[in-house]
C-alpha cells in the first residue's frame, strides 16, 4: 500500500507532485493544461469520474472514446470529468516514495477522490497497468475489499465485452457504446448519493447492474466441470439480468463529439484532430472483433462530418483531419466528403487522411482529393492475408491482380510508399499462403516500378500474429503458437531477400509471436486468469503492450503455477480449438450476434466460403439488427457542403 | 531530380517578424520540441498568414533560437516567423498570445530591421536566477565565491553520447549570490559555449567544490538573453530591429 497523506477531497496535488517532475522523463505528460482540457470546481460536482486510459500518456491522450466521454460528462452541470494515465517507472517510484497517490493531469486530484474509476480498455494488454494505478491510487485491487469510499472501477472499451479475466479488479463494466451508459450510471450514482447511500457499496453495484448495458461480476458465479471448461454462470440475484446486452448510440449526428479536442503540448502518437465519419462495420472480417462488436454501421452524414471538421480544425489548429471509423472509404458519401473538405480547405495547408482504407474501396481521385491541401504521406492498404485462399477464410476477399493493380495505380500517381498489412497464424494457414505475401511484395514492386518509371519506390510489409477474439467467428479456433508465428515470419524473410534487386525496395515489419500469445490469454480468459495478471503485477509486470517493459517469461512462468490448481495451462487457453457447445466465459455478455451464426461462419470460413456485405446484400441474420432494436444508417444524404464564409 | 507537387510553389516571404516569449509555471516541464508545436498549432489557430517551404511537405517558416532547457523557465525565448501577407507585429503578437496556453506569454514581436543582420548574431549569453528551496544564503554565499575563484571546475554531464566531462567555470561571465523566500538565489550570466553548459551544470560544479546540495529541486528561469558587452551587460536583441524604426504598416497594406 501506498502511504497517504491526508487532504481534503478534490484538493490539488501538485504542490506535492512538482518537485518530482523535475526527476523524471518527459514530465510535460503529468502537468496537464492541454488546449481544450477543463478542471471544474469539485464541490460544484455532485458526480465526480476519472477517466483512465491504462497506458502512457501520448499513447491514451489522443484516445477518441476517453475524449468522447470526458466532453459529454463535463458538459453535465452535475458531473465533472478529470484524465488519469499509466505513469511511468520513474514517477512511480518516487510517488511511492513520497507518498503522492495515482491523480488526474487535470487537476491534480487524488483518484482516491473520485466516485467512479472508468478505464477504457482497447486492448487486454493494460490489464497490469489497472491494477498499478489502483495500488498507486490507494485502492484495493480486488473489488469485493473495496467499501462506499472507493471509487466504482468502471471497464469500457472493446476488451470489456470479455472482462471475465480481470472480473475481480473491476466493479463492473459497459457493454458497447459509452456516450449514453455514462449519463445512466451518474445518475443512478448522484441519486444513491444524494440518499445517503443506502445498502452501502453492495445497493449501488445493483442498482448499476439493472443499467442497460452494464454488467456487475460479482452477481454472476461461475462454475468449472472436469474437463476445465465453463459448467455454467449463474445469476446470485434475480434483480439483475440474466444476459447483459450492449449498448448502441444511434444516430451519430446527434453525438458530434469530441467538438472540441484536446490538443497536448507532449508529443502523442496522433498528431492529428479526427471525426468518426461512421461508426460500425459489416464487411465480415471474421478475425475482427471491432467489427463483429460495433453492427450496425452507422454513418455521420456529409453536413456533420463538415461541421466537426470546421468546429475541430478552429479549437485545435491541427494541420490534418483523419476521417475515422473501421474502413472509411465505404462511407456512402466518402468521394463528396474528401472533395468538398478539400475544396473548403483549399490553400491552407490541412491535410486529410483516412487511417483505414480497404484495397476495394480505394482509388487515385479519393486519394488525390484527401493530400491535395497537406502532405501526401504513404498509402496504407490491409490485405491481412497473404493468399487469395486465406483472405476467402477470413472473409476480405481481394484478387492479387486487383491489389496489385491498386497499389501500381498509386505508384503511378506519384505516391512513393505504400505499406501493406498482414496477419500470420489465422486459422487454416500454411508456410505456403504467409510465403504468397512474398510474391505479392514481388509483383507491387515490379509493376510499380515499370509504371512509375521510378527504382525508388517502396513497400513495406507489417505483419503481426493473428489473436482470435471473443464475439467473433474466430472464437472457437486454435491459436497459432508463437514458435509456428516465428517460423513463418522467418521463412517469409528469407523468401523477400531471396532476390536483392527487389528485395531491398521491401521493408518487413514485423513483431515475435509471444506477446500476441499473452493477449490470446487474455482476450479468451476466464475468471481464473485474473490470478495470472495479478500475479504478473506483483511480480513487477507493467506496461505489457512495450517490449521494453513486457516479459514473456514472467508471464509463462504465473500462468503455469496459477493455472495449475485448476486443471488448465496456457496452451488451454490459446492453441486449444474450442467445440461448438463449450460455454464460452463470455457467453452471457450480448454482443447481438447470434451464436449459431458465429458458428455457421466459422464453419463458412473453414470451407473458404465469403459472407457479403449486409449494406449493399439483404440481411444474412447475424442477429445484431433484431436483438439490440437498431438498424443500419447509412447514406447517400444528397446533401453537400457549402464554402466556409470568410469572416 | 526531386519531383516538385502539381501547381504553383507557395507565395514567398513578405515580412520576417522576431518574437520574445516566456514560458512560465507549469509549463516549464515543456520540451523544446513540445513548445515548437505548440507554436505552430497556436499561430495555425490565430490565422497567422504563415509562409511555407516547398515541396511535399510544406512547413511553416519558423526559426527558433537555441531554447531553454526542460524544467527550466524564461522570460526570454526568441523565434523568427516569415509571413506571406503583412500583418501588424502587434496584432499577431496578441492573436499569438491568446491561442496559447496561459503559461505561454508572447511578450514582443517586431518586424525585422532591413539589414539589421540576424538575431542569432545578437545573442551570445544569458541571464538566469535559479531559486534554491532549502539552501539558505549562507550556504550558497562561500559555495559560490570558491566556485568563481577556481580556474576550471570540470562535472560530468549527460550528452547523446553518455557522460562527458566538461568546464563548467569557463561559461559563468558573472554571479552573485541572494537571499529569497524560503530560498537562495543564484544569479549568472551564462555566456554561449559548446558544450553548452547549462544551470544544471553551475549547480553540480557548486557540489564539486563545496558540496552544496539542495534539500529539493531548484527552479531555474532565464531572464534575459543577447550580446554580452564589456561591463557584463547583456543588450536587448530585438533592439536593432526597434532602431531599424520601421513605421508599422496597416494589417492590408499591398504586398
Amino acid at each position: 500500500m501506498t502511504a497517504q497523506l491526508s487532504s481534503a477531497a478534490g484538493e490539488s496535488l501538485y504542490p506535492r507532485l512538482e518537485p518530482l517532475l523535475a526527476q523524471v522523463q518527459k514530465p510535460i505528460q503529468y502537468v496537464g493544461g492541454e488546449l481544450n482540457a477543463q478542471v471544474k470546481p469539485w464541490a460544484d460536482a455532485d458526480v465526480h469520474w476519472a477517466l483512465m486510459y491504462p497506458d502512457a500518456y501520448e499513447v491514451g491522450l489522443p484516445n477518441q472514446g476517453l475524449m468522447i466521454l470526458y466532453e459529454v460528462l463535463n458538459e453535465r452541470p452535475d458531473a465533472l470529468a478529470e484524465r488519469t494515465y499509466a505513469v511511468w517507472p520513474d514517477l512511480a517510484t518516487l510517488m511511492r516514495e513520497n507518498g503522492v497517490p495515482q491523480f488526474t493531469v487535470d487537476g491534480h486530484r487524488s483518484v482516491r477522490d473520485f466516485d467512479l474509476l472508468g478505464v477504457s480498455f482497447a486492448t487486454e494488454l493494460g490489464y497490469t497497468n489497472l491494477l498499478e494505478a489502483l495500488d498507486l491510487a490507494g485502492v484495493p485491487i480486488h473489488a469485493i475489499a473495496r467499501d462506499e469510499t472507493h471509487p466504482v472501477v468502471v471497464a469500457g472499451g472493446h476488451a470489456a465485452f470479455n472482462p471475465e479475466p480481470v472480473a475481480d479488479f473491476v466493479d463492473c463494466a459497459v457493454l458497447g457504446d459509452g456516450e449514453q451508459a455514462v449519463g445512466d450510471i451518474t445518475d443512478v450514482v448522484k441519486a444513491w448519493k444524494a440518499q445517503g447511500r443506502p445498502g452501502g457499496r453492495v445497493e449501488l453495484l445493483a442498482r448499476l447492474a439493472r443499467v442497460d448495458g452494464v454488467y456487475v461480476p460479482r452477481f454472476y458465479a461461475v462454475g468449472y466441470g472436469d474437463d476445465g471448461a465453463i459448467a455454467g454462470v449463474a445469476r446470485t440475484r434475480d434483480d439483475v439480468p440474466a444476459k447483459v446486452g450492449k449498448r448502441t448510440v444511434m444516430d451519430l449526428d446527434e453525438w458530434p463529439y469530441p467538438k472540441t479536442p484536446l490538443v497536448p503540448l507532449a508529443e502523442s502518437v496522433h498528431e492529428r484532430m479526427s471525426v468518426e465519419i461512421f461508426r460500425g462495420c459489416t464487411r465480415g472480417c471474421r478475425f475482427c472483433q471491432a467489427g463483429m462488436i460495433t453492427r450496425p454501421v452507422r454513418e455521420r452524414t456529409i453536413t456533420g462530418i463538415g461541421s466537426m471538421v470546421e468546429q475541430g480544425l478552429k479549437a485545435t489548429g491541427y494541420e490534418e483531419v483523419g476521417l475515422l471509423s473501421l474502413s472509411s472509404a465505404d462511407h456512402s458519401e466518402i468521394a463528396q466528403v474528401a472533395k468538398e473538405l478539400a475544396d473548403r480547405y483549399e490553400g491552407t495547408n490541412t491535410g486529410l487522411s483516412l487511417p483505414s482504407t480497404r484495397v476495394d474501396a480505394f482509388n487515385v481521385t479519393l486519394a488525390n482529393e484527401l493530400s491535395r491541401n497537406g502532405r501526401r504521406s504513404g498509402l496504407t492498404f490491409a490485405p491481412e492475408g497473404g493468399s487469395e485462399r486465406i483472405r476467402r477464410v477470413i472473409n476480405k476477399t481481394v484478387s492479387k491482380e486487383d491489389l496489385v493493380r491498386t497499389v501500381t495505380a498509386a505508384y503511378a500517381n506519384g505516391w512513393t510508399q505504400v505499406k501493406l498489412y498482414f496477419m500470420c497464424g489465422l486459422p487454416t494457414e500454411t508456410d505456403e499462403d504467409v510465403l504468397e505475401i512474398a510474391d505479392l511484395a514481388v509483383e507491387v514492386i515490379r509493376a510499380g516500378r515499370e509504371a512509375s518509371g521510378r527504382k525508388d519506390i517502396r513497400c513495406t510489409v507489417s505483419i503481426g500474429g493473428f489473436v482470435p477474439k471473443p464475439h467473433t467467428p474466430f472464437q472457437w479456433a486454435s491459436q497459432a503458437s508463437a514458435e509456428t508465428i516465428d517460423h513463418r515470419l522467418r521463412v517469409l524473410r528469407q523468401k523477400i531477400n531471396e532476390d536483392r534487386r527487389i528485395g531491398r525496395s521491401i521493408g518487413l515489419r514485423y513483431h515475435d509471436g509471444k506477446p500476441g500469445v499473452i493477449e490470446g490469454l487474455l482476450s479468451r480468459g476466464d475468471r481464473r486468469v485474473g490470478r495470472v495478471i495479478e500475479r504478473v503485477w506483483r511480480e513487477g509486470g507493467k506496461f505489457d503492450g512495450w517490449s521494453e517493459h513486457f516479459s514473456y517469461d514472467r508471464w509463462v512462468a504465473a500462468a503455469a503455477e496459477e493455472l495449475a490448481p485448476f486443471g488448465v495451462d496456457l496452451d488451454w487457453y490459446t492453441t486449444r480449438e474450442r467445440t461448438e457447445h463449450e460455454i464460452l466465459p463470455w457467453d452471457h455478455l450480448d454482443s447481438g450476434l447470434d451464436k449459431e451464426w458465429l458458428w455457421e461462419d466459422w464453419q463458412e470460413a473453414l470451407n473458404e466460403e465469403e459472407v457479403a456485405d449486409c449494406r449493399w446484400t439483404p440481411c444474412y441474420d447475424c442477429g445484431v439488427c433484431p436483438t439490440m432494436g437498431t438498424e443500419i444508417q447509412i447514406g447517400p444524404t444528397g446533401r453537400s457542403l457549402l464554402p466556409l464564409t470568410v469572416v | 531530380m526531386a519531383r516538385q507537387p502539381d501547381g504553383p510553389p507557395p507565395p514567398p516571404t513578405v515580412q520576417k517578424l522576431r518574437i520574445r516569449y516566456a514560458k512560465r509555471g507549469r509549463l516549464r516541464f515543456a520540451s523544446h520540441r513540445d513548445l515548437a508545436r505548440a507554436i505552430e498549432r497556436a499561430l495555425r489557430r490565430a490565422q497567422v498568414p504563415m509562409a511555407f517551404s516547398a515541396g511535399f511537405s510544406p512547413h511553416p517558416k519558423i526559426s527558433y533560437l537555441g531554447a531553454a532547457p526542460t524544467g527550466a523557465a524564461s522570460e526570454a525565448e526568441y523565434l523568427e516567423i516569415g509571413l506571406a501577407e503583412r500583418r501588424d507585429p502587434e496584432a499577431v503578437r496578441a492573436a499569438l498570445d491568446a491561442a496559447l496556453p496561459e503559461d505561454v506569454a508572447v511578450l514582443e514581436c517586431v518586424e525585422a530591421g532591413e539589414g539589421t543582420g540576424s538575431l542569432a548574431d545578437r545573442i551570445d549569453a544569458a541571464v538566469w536566477r535559479v531559486e534554491l528551496p532549502g539552501v539558505r544564503l549562507e550556504e550558497l554565499a562561500p559555495a559560490l565565491e570558491k566556485f568563481l575563484a577556481a580556474d576550471v571546475v570540470t562535472v560530468a554531464k549527460r550528452t547523446k553520447n553518455g557522460l562527458k566531462d566538461i568546464d563548467a567555470r569557463v561559461a559563468v561571465a558573472g554571479a552573485s549570490a541572494a537571499e529569497g523566500a524560503g530560498c537562495a538565489i543564484l544569479h549568472m550570466v551564462v555566456r554561449q559555449v559548446t558544450p553548452a553548459v547549462r544551470p544544471d551544470d553551475v549547480l553540480a560544479a557548486l557540489v564539486a567544490v563545496a558540496d552544496l546540495r539542495p534539500p529539493l529541486p531548484p527552479r531555474a528561469v532565464r531572464e534575459a538573453q543577447g550580446r554580452l558587452d564589456d561591463s557584463g551587460t547583456v543588450a536587448d536583441p530585438l533592439g536593432p530591429d526597434r532602431a531599424a524604426g520601421i513605421p508599422v504598416p496597416g494589417a492590408h497594406a499591398p504586398v
